[in-house]
């Protein structure tokens, strides 16, 4: 009986936190412009660096994959690790505190909210690409494509949910720490050419944020005969290490949450001052 | 009454604010903003706790709904040790702030409510049907569909306000509900809080405040506190009757330059307070025997004041504030009637 209310609350938790980010896409359209007009043209200049040293038409698609998948980690950035820090700033945590429902439900709800409509984004960000750039993909397995997206996603996002509850602690530095991390990833995880570019040691180091494996892996899929010398690792190493990352982050989330929770009310740090 | 039927207690309850070490160099000075509380409330009641600003309401609370550790002493909430079981706690209560602006700006006001609904479990339909009612009650029916960026700060109060009914908690905590309130809202917020009690005489609301009037016209019983002190805790009706021996006189002055020392060396004046209203001065005094009014009279004219309007008047909770503390709470009448 208890176990049913509880999977009943989890739920209706989830959708009830994905709600405000999937219709936010709706009502607050300057994402159009901001989400996939600017990143576009971010490619935009690699695509024609690459045009201009003449590099094999497949970079092009290295770039415009490394485009859409930025979205995510920008999302990542700014809306689960740095979110329960806002959300302490507006009044919400207290709420979601008081309520008998699963901080991980509350989490997961903001992760899936975020993954709808960041996908949105970045299915704009490659349809555009491709079409302007004719970039020449030829997918080799739409199950395993898949599954790597999924994988690298439930990682990812992972790894978000444990920040947000470390930035929950770290308050005010929360934004510049996400500041910090943001630039350095796009170069580090090879958003816009291969990793392995960066040598193995590097790319090993990189593969902490999961999008880094994600992507080898889906280039390889997508642009098999161009990845054959540029491949970081075989697909199915990355498969098994995102799978990984995954549980890693999500159980570590789950224990940190709990551990940052009891911190924070001890030192009085759930609510703001006075309010 | 026996300690299962009691839907809050509290037992040296105390919680300490150390200075982070940024804020600190000024001062090392730790807070004690709750210091050794014993409070009982039984189920049922309409508990309330009245204090001036900084007298450790939000703390009390706060402890009591889970979001903050007590330093030392124990609560239980609906039997519940509070710090041994929080999960547990929280199937049972709800809470609503009268500062907090809480929720997200595009969404709406029923949207808003109806998604705080779901971390209750609540059925949508269900949902729906209640956030309907309770916009109809406070007010903001016309505004359902309105985006909260676009509400006013009260508009916002009264949506939260809703929020805390609306997934009907076993116990309820209301920070200073009706904190900022025009006085229409808050006497419409006010009455619908008695009427839920009187609906539903097995829940049981905790509420804080520092209207005066509020404590005294809405409240089975009231705990006065000050400094994170409990100093009495008794029916209104009770509180007020510790002061029938005494008479207490409200005058307004004008042309009185010092009121402070108005009454030094008058016998027979227990204590008064003065404010400045409207160009003259009020002052509230408190005499062991009404006969003593003549000397207070003779001290005014002695100072140059001029009486505008004398009035002998029943004791309010403010008046057993101002004994208990020896000032005033410093809210004035803000939500008066
Ligand atoms: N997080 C905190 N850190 C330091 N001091 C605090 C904190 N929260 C409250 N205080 C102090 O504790 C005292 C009681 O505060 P509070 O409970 O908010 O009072 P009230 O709600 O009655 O106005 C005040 O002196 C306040 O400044
Ligand atoms: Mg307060």
């Amino acid at each position: 009986m208890r176990r049913r209310t509880e999977w009943r609350i989890f739920w209706r938790t989830v959708v009830g936190r994905a709600y405000p980010r999937v219709i936010g896409l709706q009502r607050e359209r300057s994402w159009v412009f901001f989400d996939v007009a600017l990143p576009l043209l971010q490619v935009t200049a690699f695509v024609y660096i690459y045009r201009a040293i003449q590099a094999p038409p497949e970079f092009t698609g290295f770039v415009v994959l490394g485009g859409a998948m930025s979205a995510y980690w920008l999302n990542v950035l700014w809306s689960m690790a740095s979110q329960l820090y806002w959300e302490k700033e507006t009044g919400n945590l207290q709420l979601y505190i008081v309520a008998p429902t699963s901080r991980m439900a509350i989490l997961l709800g903001m992760a899936l909210g975020g993954i709808f409509a960041t996908t949105v984004r970045a299915l704009g960000v490659i349809a555009v690409g491709t079409l302007i750039f004719r970039v020449p993909m030829t997918v080799t397995s739409v199950p395993a494509l898949l599954a790597v997206f999924v994988l690298t996603l439930v990682a990812l996002y992972g790894l978000g949910m444990l920040m947000s509850s470390l930035f929950l602690l770290w308050g005010r530095e929360a934004w510049h720490l996400a500041n910090l991390l943001q630039e350095p990833v796009f170069l580090l995880s090879g958003f816009y050419f291969p990793v392995k570019a960066l040598g193995f040691a590097v790319a090993l180091v990189a593969s902490f944020i999961p999008i880094t494996l994600g992507l080898d892996a889906m280039r390889q899929l997508l642009f098999p005969q161009m990845m054959e010398g540029l491949k970081f690792l075989p697909v199915g190493y990355e498969l098994a290490a995102l799978s990984v990352l995954g549980i890693v982050f999500l159980a570590l989330a789950h224990q940190a949450l709990r551990f940052f929770e009891d911190l924070a009310r001890r030192e009085g740090r759930l609510t703001l001052r006075g309010q | 009454m026996s300690w299962e039927e009691l839907s809050i207690r509290t037992e040296g309850l105390t919680r300490v604010f150390r200075p982070k070490r940024r804020e600190a160099r000024g001062q090392r000075r730790e807070i004690v903003a709750l210091d050794r509380v014993n409070l009982a409330v039984e189920r049922g009641e309409l508990f309330g706790v009245l204090g001036p600003n900084g007298a450790g309401k939000t703390t009390l609370i706060k402890i009591l709904a889970t979001l903050l550790a007590p330093t030392s002493g124990r609560a239980w909430v609906a039997g519940v040790d509070v710090s041994e079981n929080p999960w547990e706690v929280r199937r049972h209560i709800n809470m609503v702030s009268g500062g907090e602006s809480s929720g997200y700006g595009l969404l709406t006001v029923e949207e808003n409510l109806w998604m705080f609904s779901q971390f209750y479990g609540m059925q949508s339909g269900e949902a729906k049907r209640r956030i309907k009612e309770l916009l109809e009650v406070v007010g903001l029916a016309d505004r359902a569909r309105t985006k909260i960026y676009h509400l006013s700060t009260g508009m916002r109060q009264k949506m939260n306000f809703a929020r805390g009914f609306l997934t009907d908690p076993e116990i309820l905590f209301l920070d200073e509900p009706t904190l900022g309130l025009d006085v229409q809202t808050a006497r419409t917020l006010r009455a619908y809080i008695r009427d839920w009690m009187d609906r539903h005489p097995d829940r049981t609301i905790l509420l804080t405040t520092h209207y005066m009037y509020e404590a005294d016209e809405l409240c089975d019983r009231v705990a006065i506190i000050d400094r994170g002190k409990v100093l009495a805790c008794d029916t209104p009706a009770a509180l007020k009757r510790t002061l029938q021996r005494e008479a207490i006189f409200r005058l307004r002055v004008a042309a009185l330059a010092d009121p402070k020392a108005l009454f030094q060396g008058v016998t027979g004046v227990h204590r008064f307070t003065h404010a400045a209203r409207d160009g003259c001065v009020e002052l509230d005094v408190v005499l062991g025997d009404e006969n003593a009014i003549l000397a207070v009279l003779g001290g005014i004219q002695r100072a140059g004041g001029q009486l505008l309007s004398l009035e002998k008047r029943e004791p309010t909770l403010e008046d057993v504030f101002v004994r208990l503390v020896g000032r005033g709470l410093g809210s004035g009448e803000g939500a008066g009637a």
